[in-house]
């Protein structure tokens, strides 16, 4: 009996390295595996219009966090051919641990300028979304700047996500940028005495939250007022799209601070051909509309259209930090967040 | 059966026979219980590697800004939901299992309920349910005649009172669960003798009951520990930082993966206070269990008012761990259909989530019987350090498991790929990764603790003069396993299945990190809507995980009432003090 079970053990191995096999195999045709921080829900209109032109299936696999790890642990094993990011800063991080190719592609350098994509074509930037500061609608407010979420006028009544988020982080490094690491201690204590309720959740829910008259001013993303407004999550989002104003703020003496969706082709990249064209094709004028019209953001290609949700909330005025410098101070932002117990 | 007799011979090294003396103290048992034990311990090793290649000042930095802030609130919300789950637990399990009022034969099993839910839904669920745009408190207002939120709003949920309150009534079952169980198996003769000696109700509960129930609150509160400290969902949500919240984003945000470990590091010398306090209080138990003729306690009629009282402290519970949650949940899953449809990727997921949690389940199971009758069969240290080494898996949260599991998984595939090609010819490339044997491997680490603590639990109860019986009859280890003791385990066998399978289910960052391109399960559906901030769309997901995870909930409940008549048998059997 005893033996029979490990016999019946081995079997079981056997079966399972064949499926294993087989599962791999079904892998190997030239169809493009995907790997993503992105919610697939974003994306996927894009990459359903890519296969419908070029006949090229996309694999992906949504992996929210554990990208990197993955990716490098998988090493040149790995079925990845694109990876994309929602924030460039993990996008340069991918770069800077080895596991992206360079490519040489002149639709690609045309169509995304210089500062939105890597140095020799490690990473390109896709679509753009602004920092941009929700208030409640009789706030009679029609500018801002970043460094006024500070502000003691502001006392108890902001909201806005985990200082850990990197859409947070990336905005606290660009500060960083601008006035060094004291002043930004100070404009973080302030924020952290401003606020109304605990660092966390979504983005959505500082809007609903200003709705619920919790709080008078927040900071989100710019897209997900296009989302909420939109009515794409139903009419109950919509009433917090409309129940607040938006305001596109920027640094004293600079610009709106932007993030980016970006990608870049995996270093051991089986369809590298294919991952490029998938590229390129994410940077032509239909996807470019798309992404505005889908997903409420900026396109990075010059003269692509803009969703008239988003273009009502004013003229973007991109700020001129190089992205590279500010994903440097991601690290210094990041310790601020904890030393000033932002999220405590 | 033919083969019986050959296998008996194989068989007979084992230690307890007088032959043993003589031979290694090794056996089959011990070896497959090391194999167990090393795959447990693997990630956790990679791990210490990963924790000790952090930089310098990174310590530093850990102990100045995260550490203390991080120890003093998950210290907090340990104490808040050790309280909570307790007082809940024990106080409804007293009621249920002492008492007869109206809806009592319903609350037994209905109690249960909440632990279908897992701990980020409720937290989504009591987000949108208790705030100032949501039904309670627009309710609320319009009672009181206010307009505007911005003139009366209750405290915000997401605080650390919110998130022990929400974890506190979905955890709470655990002991309950426990305890009920050690209330039902508590001898009468000595209720009966104190109520004897003038003891009131009150005094029987507090000075009899209570005392020797301890030891099974213990088991059910570290367990609903252990459950708060892997918890990630909740605690993010409600923006309390705990430590598993820490290592989270340290990892995250900082792609500082040394960091990252080391917290988690720190964080196991929590996790070891919880596993000492429920070891302590297994011990503590077989005292408990002392009683030489056990009758069922027959239960006191509580008179009207105190009946209704009973049943609606039995019902608060159940109304804010389970029914308040799913009600939600199907009012916005039947928001969402009216407005967007199904997503046709629903019944795949289905599919997928129960296929990898009953196949982990499996396994689970058999390595947890094996580990521990390895323990059973053995004589020194050896078994036990490596019974506990398999449960340590348990300890250590989801995120952080699996991110240890990353260079064993792609070690042994590169091992298998290079022999294979050079052997075969073929190239087996990620077949862990890619079959979905990797998120199975996660499960088995993870929630093999949970089989081998209802097993231990088991296997107390039987006699070692049953092996012996067994075994001057003929019967060698494995057929004593098999046609003795399963036969007799099979409430431990049914009840650490169903734990671990629900557990399966409920499980996220492992499957997120582990999983095939392109597979999903209802957790990670859920997740990906959730993070979007369209909890309505990740409503359907949602229900669906708590109507599935009813499943081995209800047979539970119908096991648990089985169980009654079978304490009897195994009480007959149960060991004596001394052993």
């Amino acid at each position: 009996m005893h033996n029979n079970k490990l016999r019946n053990g081995r079997g079981v191995l056997a079966a399972a390295v064949l499926v294993g096999i087989a599962g791999i195999s079904a892998e190997a045709s030239a169809d493009v595996n995907l790997y993503t921080t992105r919610e697939p829900g974003l994306i996927q209109p894009l990459l359903d219009a890519f296969t419908q032109e070029t006949g090229i299936k996309v694999n992906s696999i949504f992996v929210r966090d554990g990208l990197a790890e993955r990716v490098a642990a998988e090493g040149q094993r790995s079925p990845a051919d694109v990876l994309m990011t929602v924030d460039f800063g993990n996008l340069i991080d991918l770069v800077e641990k080895g596991l992206t190719q360079p490519i040489d592609s002149e639709v690609l350098n045309d169509a995304v300028p210089e500062n939105l994509r890597g140095e020799d074509g490690h990473w390109y930037a896709l679509s753009m979304r602004a920092r941009v500061v929700y208030a409640a609608k009789d706030l009679d407010i029609d500018s801002f700047t970043y460094e006024q979420l500070g502000d003691a006028e502001w006392r108890g009544k902001l909201c806005i996500r985990s200082g850990q988020h990197p859409y947070n982080t990336a905005m606290i490094a660009a500060h960083l940028v601008y006035h060094g690491e004291e002043a930004t201690r100070t404009w973080l204590e302030g924020m952290k005495q401003n606020l109304a309720r605990a660092a966390t959740g979504g983005d959505r829910d500082v809007a609903r939250d200003i709705m619920g008259g919790i709080c008078d001013i927040g900071v989100g993303n710019s897209y997900y007022v296009g989302l909420m407004r939109g009515g794409r999550g139903g009419p109950e989002q919509q009433k917090w799209g409309d129940a607040i104003k938006v305001i596109l703020p920027t640094f004293e003496g600079g610009g709106t601070h932007v993030n980016i969706s970006g990608a870049a082709i995996a270093r051991y990249s089986p369809n590298k051909d294919e991952a490029v064209q998938l590229l390129e094709y994410l940077v032509s004028d239909a996807a470019q509309k798309l992404y505005a019209e889908a997903n409420y953001e900026y396109p990075v290609k010059e003269g692509a259209a803009i969703d008239p949700i988003i273009a009502a909330l004013g003229d973007l005025e991109v700020d001129p930090t190089p992205l590279t410098d500010i994903a440097q101070q991601r690290g210094a932002a990041s310790r601020l967040v904890d030393q000033v117990g932002f999220d405590q | 059966m033919p083969q019986a007799g050959s296998s008996i011979k194989s068989d007979s090294i084992s230690s307890d026979t007088p032959a043993a003396s003589q031979r290694p103290r090794w056996n089959p048992w011990l070896i497959v219980s090391g194999a167990v034990a090393l795959a447990v311990a693997a990630p956790i090793v990679a791990l210490v590697v990963t924790a000790s290649a952090g930089s310098e000042g990174l310590w530093a930095h850990l102990t100045g800004s995260i550490l203390p802030a991080a120890i003093r609130d998950t210290l907090i919300l340990l104490t808040g939901v050790g309280i909570l789950t307790a007082v809940i637990g024990t106080g409804t399990a007293w009621l249920v299992a002492a008492h007869d009022f109206p809806g009592r034969r319903i609350f037994d099993w209905a109690l249960l309920l909440p632990l279908a839910v897992p701990t980020y839904i409720i937290a989504y669920a009591y987000l949108d349910v208790m705030h100032p745009v949501g039904p309670v408190q627009t309710a609320l207002r319009a009672l009181l005649g206010i307009d505007s939120p911005r003139d009366f709003r209750l405290p915000d949920i997401r605080s650390m009172a919110g998130c022990i309150f929400v974890l506190g009534f979905v955890l709470y079952p655990y002991v309950y669960l426990t305890t009920r169980a050690m209330f039902l198996m508590q001898s009468a003769n000595l209720i009966d003798a104190a109520r004897t000696l003038g003891a009131g109700r009150r005094g029987v509960f507090l000075r009899i009951a209570l005392p020797l129930a301890r030891p099974a609150v213990a088991i059910g509160v570290s367990l609903a520990l252990l459950e708060t400290l892997n918890d990630i969902g909740a605690a993010e949500f409600l923006g309390v930082r705990t430590l598993t919240v820490s290592v989270y984003t340290t990892w995250v945000t900082r792609s500082d993966l040394p960091g990252a470990a080391q917290i988690a590091i720190a964080m196991l010398t929590v996790v070891v206070l919880v596993v000492l306090l429920e070891r302590w209080a297994r011990r503590q138990r077989r005292y408990a269990n002392d009683a030489q003729h056990p009758r069922p306690l027959a239960r006191h009629r509580l008179r009207r008012g105190a009946g209704v009282a009973a049943a609606l402290v039995c019902a608060l519970p159940v109304l804010i761990g389970f029914i308040v949650p799913t009600w939600y949940l199907v009012d916005q899953t039947i928001a969402r259909i009216r407005f967007a449809g199904i997503s046709p990727a629903i019944p795949a997921e289905v599919l997928n989530t129960v296929l990898l949690s009953a196949i982990a389940t499996v396994l689970t199971i058999v390595a947890a019987l094996v580990v521990v009758y390895a323990v059973r069969l053995g004589r020194g240290a050896a078994p036990r350090v490596l019974a506990r080494t398999a449960s340590l898996g348990y300890a250590v949260p989801g995120t952080v498991l699996a991110i240890g599991l990353l260079p064993v998984i792609t070690g042994i595939e590169a091992i298998v790929d290079t022999g294979a090609t050079r052997v075969f010819g073929v190239s087996t490339g990620l077949f862990l990764l890619g079959s979905g044997a990797a998120v199975v491997y996660a499960y088995v680490a993870r929630f093999l603790a949970i089989s081998a603590g209802s097993l231990e639990a088991g296997f107390s109860r039987v006699s070692p003069s049953i092996d012996a019986a067994a075994r001057t009859l003929g019967a060698g280890a494995g057929r004593t396993l098999l046609q003795v003791h399963v036969p007799m385990l099979r409430p431990a066998l049914a009840t650490g299945a169903l734990l671990v399978f629900v557990d399966c289910m409920k499980e996220l960052p492992a499957t997120l990190l582990l999983r095939p391109l392109g597979f999903e399960t209802l957790a990670t559906h859920l997740y990906g809507e959730a993070i979007r901030g369209t909890y309505e769309e990740a409503a359907i997901a949602a229900l669906l995980i708590v109507a599935v995870g009813l499943v081995p909930v209800l047979i539970l409940v119908r096991l648990g009432v089985r169980g009654e008549a079978e304490a009897g048998m195994t009480a007959s059997v149960r060991a004596p003090a001394s052993d």
